[in-house]
């Protein structure tokens, strides 16, 4: 009796444990895909939205049959933030992993540490990060071999942001950009871009970026006779700023901010000061802005919706940045399968893929594939939410 | 918009200064209180103050408590955590030195931050203004409703604290654990206890500094080693140990920060106040307002 009650209990256990291992569609082989993320650490605000972003695709794409019947595995390695980190995690995707092809990372820093890995060991690499360097090697004049990127490079916001301004009439700004590395970038754009728009720049105001305040700044600047403020920052930082802003009574001069603004808990923070002020986004920032007919309307809106539904926070711009990656890697996996050097061909020759952040056109001198114009939208704040500026 | 003049700007660089500085002056009372009863620095003070401000946004916009219930459940609230650290990591200490308290102070810190991390994530949170945020002119200056309520709370501690120490028994009782723990419980004092009391009035200073600064700067779950850095600095200034040299160091922290981005250069406002620091530091090691004297007896 005891022996035939051990025995069903065991067949009951064995059977349950078949239902739950057993895999939902059986697959020809498997895709490896590496990823390289500042998942914990400072930048954890990158890092974080790329690597849910990507874990939701990778279910998306396995539930739906995999590419070409092969199941997609990513393998997710967290750098922190450390260049050191990033190095040999690169090195044991490549190496020990045997991976097709490298997403991230997500820092300019970190990915230019692991540019020449890519090189090296001839793996194509989409990083998650802006500078243009990561992508231009400034000795030879040419774009490395193996590397790609997919966010907008600062420039692009600038001169998005400047030939707005040349095109209200705009010809005196006041800069105020945080210590970190971002607003420094930034703030270097804005100063060596300023004569090409025939723009000057009357102030160059700076704030650390966990300062309480920056009311002398701008006391400062509303002594400086500016047409139009510019700021450069990412956190909370640039809310405290809008909002010492609007307290001084300067809200008749119009406010730029970077696009790094784009989250709706800006505006909302703002408590009313972000009204009007204006920002170059991508697509993936405001899918509900876009006309109808806009070709980034359906994908920015489906990411929106799913990545809600997955994690119940909005989307960013840097989770968009890992979805234009994966997905481009996908794209030449179903093309031309696990063929290192046929994937990085692919996507050098990729021309009109729909991202989250625009719409790529990869070249062999172009391994941004993104131009300003059609990256970014100008994007004011009307009533509480996001609106095309005229 | 009119043209600001020279006097309206100069104005408003010492307005902005004194309410930054109030908020570092709040931070330092709080080291002020533990170092005057453990001859510690607690490098979690900054995270009390963190708490302070989220806890309070909890209760107030997410549970929706109104201000008068939410101000007292935070304090509350934040104080048990202080009596928690006490309990969990400086009081089981078998032989505790200076150092050693320093260093699982610094331990604490680093987990109330992650734990802060884990329960209200990476984003920054506000409060409502507890008396609308329609600014008030003074002479060309611009200053919010909330400042006054900073510096008043700061006004408020500051004075209870200084009769609390100077006149009642428990607090004569708390500066005797720093001056000679092995003689106070000689007479009778339980140090321990004092101890304890000690975290549990910094951790509600801490939170009160971070209720009353929320609605200014917002709060996320990293502020607090920024804060904690200045109000350390501020301490130092004023000499550690006096509470009105706490606010003095405090306001004169954030009037140098403030003059400074405004009429020499922001990128280097920082350096400004810690200049300041070191060259008073030269001159009068013990701080300001702090005696020498009373310096040499102490451990640290």
């Amino acid at each position: 009796m005891t022996l035939k009650r051990i025995s069903i209990f065991t067949l009951i256990c064995l059977f349950c444990l078949g239902l739950t291992v057993s895999p939902a569609v059986a697959f020809k082989g498997t895709y490896k895909v590496g990823a390289v993320f500042s998942v914990t650490g400072p930048t954890s605000f990158l890092g974080d939205p790329e690597k849910k972003t990507a874990e939701m695709l990778v279910e998306e794409i396995n539930n739906a049959g995999g590419i070409n019947g092969n199941k997609l595995e990513l393998i997710i390695y967290d750098t922190e933030g450390d260049a050191t980190k990033a190095n040999l995690a690169v090195k044991k995707l490549i190496t020990q992993d045997k991976v097709c092809a490298v997403i991230g990372p997500s820092l300019s820093g970190t990915s230019l540490a692991v540019v020449p890995l890519a090189e090296k060991y001839e793996t194509p690499l989409v990083s998650c990060a802006a500078s243009y360097k990561i992508v231009f090697d400034d000795k030879t004049g040419k774009p490395y071999k193996w590397v790609f990127k997919t966010p907008q490079s600062d420039s692009m916001a600038v001169e998005a942001i400047y030939t707005r301004m040349q095109k209200v009439g705009i010809n005196k700004v006041a800069i105020i950009s945080d210590t970190s590395g971002y607003g420094a970038s930034g703030r270097g754009e804005l100063i060596r871009l300023a004569p090409k728009y025939k723009i000057e720049v009357v102030a160059d105001e700076k704030y650390a970026p966990k300062d309480t305040d920056m009311t002398a700044q701008l006391t400062k600047i509303k002594g400086a006779a500016a047409q139009a403020i510019i700021n450069w920052s990412v956190g909370p930082s640039q809310v405290t700023v809008l909002r010492n802003y609007r307290d001084l009574g300067m809200t008749v001069i119009p406010f730029y901010q970077s696009h790094g603004f784009g989250s709706r808990k800006n505006i909302e923070l703002a408590a009313g000061a972000a009204e009007n002020v204006f920002s170059p986004l991508g697509a993936c920032n405001t899918p509900e802005a876009l006309p109808a007919d806009h070709p980034q309307k359906a994908v920015t809106m489906k990411y929106k919706q799913d990545y809600m539904a997955a994690y119940n926070e909005p989307v960013s711009s840097f989770g968009g940045h890992a979805w234009d990656a994966l997905q481009m890697v996908v794209k030449a996996l179903e093309n031309v399968g696990c063929d290192r050097a046929a994937i990085r061909d692919f996507i050098e020759n990729t021309k009109g893929f729909v991202g989250q952040h625009g719409i790529f056109n990869f070249s062999k001198d172009d391994h941004n594939g993104l131009t300003w114009e059609q990256s970014f939208n100008m994007i004011v704040v009307k009533d509480g939410d996001w609106a095309l500026a005229d | 918009m009119e043209k600001i003049t020279l006097a309206g700007q100069l104005f408003q660089y010492l307005i902005t200064g004194l309410t930054v500085g109030s908020i570092y002056a709040m931070v330092a009372v709080g080291f002020n209180i533990i170092y005057n009863v453990t001859e510690i620095i607690n490098f979690a003070q900054g995270e009390f103050v963190m708490l302070g401000g989220l806890i309070m946004v909890f209760f107030n916009v997410v549970v929706g408590l109104p201000l008068i219930a939410a101000f007292p459940a935070t304090v509350i609230l934040v104080t048990l955590v202080g009596v928690l650290l006490d309990r969990l990591a400086i009081s089981p200490i078998r032989r505790p030195s200076v150092l050693t308290l320093i260093i699982a102070t610094i331990a604490a810190s680093i987990l109330l931050k992650g734990a802060a991390m884990f329960i209200w994530g990476k984003n920054p949170y506000d409060l409502p203004a507890f008396s609308g945020r329609v600014p008030i002119t003074v002479f060309g200056a611009v200053i919010q409703p909330q400042y006054f309520w900073v510096t008043g709370f700061l006004v408020v501690i500051v004075v209870i604290l200084s009769i609390f120490f100077d006149r009642s028994i428990i607090g004569k009782a708390m500066s005797a654990c720093a001056d000679n723990p092995d003689a106070a419980s000689l007479v009778g004092i339980n140090v321990k206890q004092m101890i304890l009391l000690a975290f549990a009035m910094s951790a509600a200073i801490g939170a009160v500094a971070g209720i009353t600064m929320t609605p200014i700067s917002l709060m996320e779950y990293d502020r607090g080693a920024m804060l904690a850095v200045k109000g350390f600095g501020a301490a130092i200034l004023g000499g550690l140990g006096s509470f009105p040299g706490a606010i003095l160091g405090g306001l004169i922290m954030g009037t140098i920060e403030s003059f400074g981005a405004g009429l020499i250069s922001s990128g280097y406002k920082d350096a400004f106040a810690l200049i300041v620091l070191l060259i008073v530091l030269f001159f009068k090691p013990s701080g300001i307002l702090g005696s020498i004297e009373i310096s040499r007896i102490k451990r640290f």
